[in-house]
């Protein structure tokens, strides 16, 4: 269906994104891909074309547009041109966020002007082995010295864990309340922060996701980010754009799946018609390409709803749910489609196949996304 | 945390007792629970890195008895029932060896030698293959034809005493390490269709066979699957499967034990789902959110029950099929059954094992991130689980 959700300028737009997708992202795919970490380059070039942090002010370098179709197109791209491991939504559009939202003056003269060129990259440290979903269960703790904070504890599952210059790191302040927490801007180089291995995953294989290990870091006064003992309700704040990017890009990157088994299957022949002559291929081809336009007309009358500041935490959580759920669907049918082939690493929907799986658990668990629907139709 | 790398997790007390074993069958396990947990685990990590495993593991195996279970006393082996074989499988997937291909080697290239080998054939490959000396590879598949065996391209022309082969295979299980490969190819001048079909058993250091380097894979990544080419290689007419007698046979000698190849991958997949559940439940247990184990929410216990549910009629059904195929009766239809619905089973089980782990299911240190991308494959080799269905469809 004829997506409405863009007007003319916004398709200009897409295609410079499309053009730098393709000629300073693809190509290095393979190497990131081995290094298992994509170049510091990368965010430097995506600064210069003024695509981190489009939203923050102008007075910082960015572009003042918070529309969220710039984001998308930014998202659509990457997941059709770019690389799936290459985090720049994370750096420009989740954790710079909070920056924007919760950060003093100060804190924003000092460090944007780096997040926004790309030469300091972003990451937030709330995971902890035991604790996912479930943030009130942070162990990680920083005591009042004084002059400075005394941050002591381990973070895990961190994306753009290995690259990232500037952390904001969840840390329990109040020893008396678990909901007492307090978000800790720590830069590369403090004594005391480490970085652990860079961990093996199932897929998205480019992407770098660290341990981090904070010990007796001191953290100036001037580090603390938003307000001391409201650090998880600062979390909390932007969850519903979390999810909106989460559904955003698993509904083009089911497309993308679908895309390459319909070349595949036109061409692979078997029992002497081609694989798209058989009725079974037709079937499960004709399904999901049916599940992927509902849910992107859903995602798209999401974005207008979070445009407009109407985006319900109920329908992010349909949407992240459902979006992740047909990519899931997606891969695993189109993978089957290739036989043999698709398992293996060099058909493009092999790779498909294991980036999709973190999607239905990163950005809260479909579990979760469940349990906020139910309690809004149930409690 | 203690689901950490190469971690064993016992598999529950089978929800129907077994039958289908004796004792001696569970005296067995335990010698190969013991030597997979040893020999092989310790070797695993760095195995997945290099992308096969070690040479010598096959000569320790073969030296524990542990290769080739059914090959006859008169060719070096025990001739154990097909009980045996199950056991080796199982315990695989129990740990998580899925370097090892013991399933082609021992299960589906011998028995090819038992059936339809000439005396010389036997003499000549038995011993080694019960031993571990050498490795046993097969080679249907073709860049272009799975299941459509039909389709095939690579082809042997007569020159004087020999054949000339030539033709391109892949996906070939422990390819990269085989030193004797089961190729099926067509006579040039042949007919076309199933009728043309020959086996010729290769020896790997032939002139004119190149192996690939090993396939990068969604998982099974310490297995050396590749691609293989035969370019000119001679082969004296000795080498083919059963003799001159057998010539053109290929089809139907391919055919023969189907039933048995897809029991073996049904019964991969009931203890590959198993072992997922297992490591899962001591994850549930220990890991708290919101205050409670995650073994305490209810979709977990659901999910775990129908895991469990599904696991328990997945095995009641592979035992009886084992129980058939000890007769000899099990039908190509039943077996056809049993690794759609297994294999189907065991990703539906792992896949929600994985997203029950949260985050850490998703790291690859952590044994269910494994038997996803593992378990995979169980739905495509062996006949995709579409072709299951058809034959399935065929026989109604």
């Amino acid at each position: 269906m004829q997506r409405t959700l863009f007007d003319a300028d916004m398709e200009l737009f897409r295609d410079q994104a499309r053009r730098f997708f393709q000629e300073e992202i693809r190509p290095h795919s393979e190497a990131w891909r081995a290094a298992g970490i994509v170049d510091r380059e990368a965010f430097l070039k995506a600064g210069e074309q003024g695509f981190l942090c489009m939203w923050a002010d102008e007075k910082y370098g960015g572009a003042g547009v918070s529309d969220f179709r710039y984001e998308q197109i930014l998202i659509e791209e990457n997941v059709f041109h770019g690389d799936p491991g290459f985090f720049m939504t994370v750096h420009s559009r989740l954790i710079a966020p909070y920056l924007g939202t919760f950060g003093t003056d100060e804190q924003k003269e000092r460090f944007f002007p780096d997040i926004i060129s790309g030469k300091k990259i972003l990451a937030v440290a709330m995971t902890e082995p035991g604790a996912g979903s479930d943030i009130a269960g942070t162990k990680t703790r920083a005591e009042d010295k004084g002059d400075h904070w005394l941050l002591n504890g381990s973070k895990t599952y961190i994306s753009n864990g290995i690259l990232a210059d500037l952390v904001i790191v969840a840390a329990k302040t109040n020893p008396d309340n678990p909901h007492a927490m307090t978000l800790f801007i720590v830069e590369r180089g403090m004594e005391g922060f480490e970085r652990g291995r860079n961990l093996k995953k199932m897929g998205l294989k480019s992407q770098d996701t660290a341990e981090l290990f904070f010990d007796n870091v001191k953290v100036p006064k001037a580090n603390v980010l938003g307000t001391e003992g409201k650090g998880f309700y600062h979390l909390m704040h932007s969850l519903v754009e979390e999810r909106l990017l989460s559904a955003a890009g698993n509904v083009p990157a089911a497309r993308a799946a679908v895309d390459v088994t319909r070349e595949f299957v036109r061409e692979r022949v078997v029992f002497g018609q081609p694989l798209s002559k058989m009725q079974n291929t037709r079937f499960k081809l004709a399904a999901l390409d049916t599940e992927i336009e509902v849910a992107q007309s859903f995602v798209d009358r999401c974005v207008e709803a979070h445009n407009a500041g109407e985006l319900s935490p109920e329908d992010a959580a349909r949407v992240k749910l459902f979006a992740s759920e047909v990519y899931g669907r997606a891969v695993d049918e189109c993978l089957q489609l290739h036989g043999g082939a698709g398992y293996m690493d060099e058909y493009p929907i092999c790779r498909m196949y294991q980036d999709e799986r973190i999607n239905r658990i990163f950005a809260g668990t479909s579990e979760i996304m469940k349990e906020i629907v139910a309690r809004s139709i149930l409690d | 945390m203690s689901n950490q790398s190469n971690a064993f997790a016992d598999p529950l007390p089978a929800l129907l007792p077994r039958t289908v074993f004796e004792s001696e069958h569970e005296d067995f396990r335990r010698t190969v629970r013991r030597f997979i947990a040893e020999q092989v685990m310790p070797h695993h990590d760095r195995w997945e890195e290099q992308q096969h495993v070690d040479r010598d593991i096959w000569q320790q195996a073969g030296e524990m008895g542990l290769l080739c279970l059914t090959v006859p006393e008169a060719y070096g082996g025990i001739g154990a029932d097909r009980r045996y074989s199950v056991v080796v499988l199982e315990e695989i997937m129990y740990a998580g060896a899925s370097g090892l291909g013991w399933a082609v080697h021992s299960d589906i290239v011998a028995p090819y030698l038992v059936n339809y080998g000439t005396e010389d054939q036997k003499q000549q490959w038995l011993p080694k293959l019960v031993s571990g000396e050498a490795v046993g590879a097969i080679a249907m598949t073709e860049p272009g034809t799975g299941s459509d065996l039909q389709a095939m391209k690579a082809n042997v022309v007569e020159d004087g005493d020999d054949y000339v082969l030539n033709g391109g295979k892949t996906f070939i299980t422990n390819g990269y390490l085989s030193d004797l490969i089961i190729v099926a190819a067509r006579q040039g001048d042949g007919p076309k269709g199933a009728a043309g079909i020959s086996l010729f058993l290769v020896e790997a250091d032939r002139e004119g066979v190149e192996k690939a380097k090993p396939l990068k894979k969604v998982g099974m990544k310490a297995q050396d699957t590749c691609e293989l080419f035969f370019n000119n290689v001679r082969l004296p007419k000795a080498t083919v499967l059963g003799g001159d007698a057998c010539l053109g046979q290929g089809f139907k000698m391919l055919m023969k034990e189907l039933a048995w190849e897809r029991l073996i991958i049904a019964a991969l997949s009931v203890a590959g789902a198993e072992s997922a559940l297992a490591h899962t439940l001591t994850y549930v247990r220990e890991r708290k959110a919101f205050g409670q184990a995650i073994a305490d929410f209810q979709n977990t216990r659901f999910k775990l029950a129908e895991m469990r549910s599904e696991i328990g009629i997945g095995q009641s059904y592979v035992d009886q099929c084992l129980a058939l195929e000890l007769e000899r009766n099990l039908s190509p239809e039943a077996a056809a059954a049993a690794k759609y619905w297994c294999s189907d089973m065991m990703n539906r089980a792992i896949d929600e094992c994985v997203q029950l782990h949260g985050g850490y299911g998703w790291m690859w240190e952590y044994p269910v991130a494994r038997a996803w991308a593992d378990g995979r494959v169980m739905r495509i080799f062996g006949g995709t689980n579409e072709i299951m269905k058809e034959l399935i469809a065929r026989s109604l």
